[in-house]
């Protein structure tokens, strides 16, 4: 076992093997500025989720919900097919229904889009978080959450562009899509990728995503869907979990997805400027007041100023003070 | 007139004399207010910089800091709000303000002998004063609203960016009012007393805040009287 699983379709070897993702294949870790560099690089992969093919069987959520041992409540039904209602922390993946009409033809589109982690190549969860290893990406592009490392501030929650993380009132800590993390350390793919009737979700290597997207969307404009086209979007590097969409003009149709994701100019500015600036403002401050200290003598009463004081207080201020307006 | 002397400034006279500047509540308040200042800005610091997160170890780890912090802001707030109440009148702002500013040079060179004589506080005091209250109110309000535990779901995501921004810069500009207030504080020797033991040498009110001392002694001469 040496490099990322091809494929999420393959059986399972039964026997036992040892993980393949381990501190050594870390290139980002949150809150830490020295990371050593990876002692090797992995493939690259991702999961495609061609939203045409989606049948909305919910299987993936199922599966999600198996594999990692969740269980979210059971929920009420306000008349939507989307059940839970939200991601939470511990529904990691959600099948969102939205009914569109499309303008230009007069339809109803029923859009599924299976909601979740996108794995972003420059994520913003892991810049806005302040626990050093509780946020980790590796060299397949799989960014992580490391529970034991998460303190339950939510600053993943601001970073993030696509308002996936959720933090745990049990616990306090974050959850998300681990892109079945401990799956692909083995040699296996996602869990919903495997349980997809469809394969409308489908993994592997990026290129091969690309490349399989490539010919899905080919086939989608031959049908009549001109805009067809793959979501990866560039605003956060391009992502480890990628669309097929028929209308991928406009991703908001497909609830809410982001059309140009990118980390907030708030969030950069929070973790960058700010931190240099208020580092020297601070310094600044600490470093006067001790040169000050050092170059002036301290300012103390004088012999004079006790001596007027006492005769001031021995006459009761027989004399008159001066006024205000004098004095300026 | 009234607002340069407050209840409880009281004179007296021994050797050396001395005057009554904070009752033993508003002391009080004022180290309940540092403590928990202090301790946020440990904790802050710890949540702000990497290199800093060593420092949730003071507070039993990095669950155990986010979780205490907000509640000690509480603290903060409210006693430095009872403070506020005590104190608020006397560092309105005066004609003697703009005297004392414009000769901010006198002030960093200690020549106190060219300033004018000043009521119980001076334009800088006045500023720290004023500073601490504006930058606690916008500290309390962008805290609550990135108060994950309780207040999360109250605001959006986009709300809460810029209130984990805003945070962040107040905290940094409370920390610089802190040093310039502590430093003030030890650099002009015998103040420090006034928040120990709740008085000043007369001397000490001569030279700072002569205007105020006249008062409190003008008032002695009419107490009796009355």
């Amino acid at each position: 076992m040496s490099d990322s699983p091809r494929t999420a379709v393959s059986n399972p070897p039964v026997q036992p093997m040892a993980s393949n993702l381990g501190q050594g294949d870390l290139i980002r870790r949150s809150a830490t500025d020295e990371l050593p560099p990876p002692q090797r690089q992995l493939t690259p992969v991702a999961k495609l989720i061609d939203v045409s093919k989606c049948i909305g069987c919910k299987a993936c959520q199922s599966a999600c919900v198996e594999w990692n041992d969740t269980t979210p409540a059971v929920g009420e039904n306000v008349g939507a097919y989307t059940n839970p209602h939200d991601l939470t922390e511990n529904m990691f993946t959600l099948m969102r229904f939205t009914e569109w009409v499309n303008p230009s033809t007069d339809n109803l589109e029923w859009l599924i889009r299976k909601d979740g982690c996108m794995h972003c190549a420059d994520p913003g969860c892991l810049k806005a978080c302040p626990a050093p290893g509780a946020i980790v990406q590796y060299t397949n592009g799989i960014v992580d959450f490391i529970h034991e490392n998460c303190i339950g501030c939510g600053y993943c929650v601001k970073g993030c562009p696509f308002n996936i993380p959720r933090i745990s009132k049990a616990d306090h800590r974050a959850y998300k899509c681990t892109l079945c993390s401990d799956r692909v350390a083995v040699g296996q793919g996602p869990a919903c990728a495997k349980a997809c009737p469809t394969q409308a979700i489908v993994f592997g290597t990026k290129e091969d995503m690309k490349r399989h997207a490539e010919g899905r969307i080919a086939d989608l404009k031959s049908r009549g869907y001109a805009n067809a086209g793959l979501y990866d979007p560039p605003g956060v590097g391009g992502t480890h979990v990628m669309y097929v969409l028929h209308h991928n003009d406009q991703p908001h149709i497909y609830a809410g997805l982001p059309d140009d994701p990118k980390i907030s100019a708030v969030v950069q500015t929070w973790k960058g400027l700010t931190k240099y600036v208020g580092l020297a403002a601070m310094g600044f401050m600490a470093a006067g007041s001790l040169i000050h200290g050092v170059f002036t003598r301290p300012n103390r009463v004088s012999r004079e100023d006790e001596e007027n004081a006492e005769k001031l207080v021995k006459t009761g201020g027989a004399e008159p003070p001066p006024p205000a307006e004098e004095r300026a | 007139m009234v607002e340069r002397v407050q209840p409880g400034d009281t004179l007296h006279p021994g050797r050396p004399s001395t005057v009554g500047r904070y009752g033993i509540g508003a002391r009080i308040n004022h180290w309940v207010t540092a403590f928990s200042l202090i301790l946020l800005v440990l904790s802050g610091l710890a949540l702000f910089y990497p290199s800093l997160f060593f420092l949730t170890g003071l507070f039993g780890g990095g669950q155990n800091t986010r979780a205490v912090h907000p509640w000690i802001g509480v603290l903060l707030f409210i006693s430095f709000f009872i403070l506020f109440a005590q104190l608020w009148k006397a560092n309105l702002p005066r004609r003697d303000d703009r005297v004392w500013l414009s000769k901010i040079k006198d002030v960093i060179a200690g020549h106190e002998e060219n300033l004018p004589e000043l009521g119980k506080y001076n334009a800088g005091q006045k500023f720290i004063f004023w500073g601490m209250s504006f930058l606690i109110l916008v500290l309390i309000g962008s805290g609550l609203l990135i108060w994950e535990q309780y207040f999360a779901p109250y605001s959006s995501i986009p709300t809460r960016r810029v209130a984990v921004l805003v945070h962040a810069i107040a905290a940094v500009l409370i920390i610089c009012v802190f040093i310039l207030h502590v430093y003030a504080a030890f650099w002009t020797r015998g103040t420090l007393r006034a928040m120990t033991r709740g008085s000043v040498t007369a001397g000490w009110a001569w030279r700072h805040h002569r205007k105020w001392l006249r008062e409190i002694v003008g008032q002695r001469k009419i107490g009796p009287a009355e």
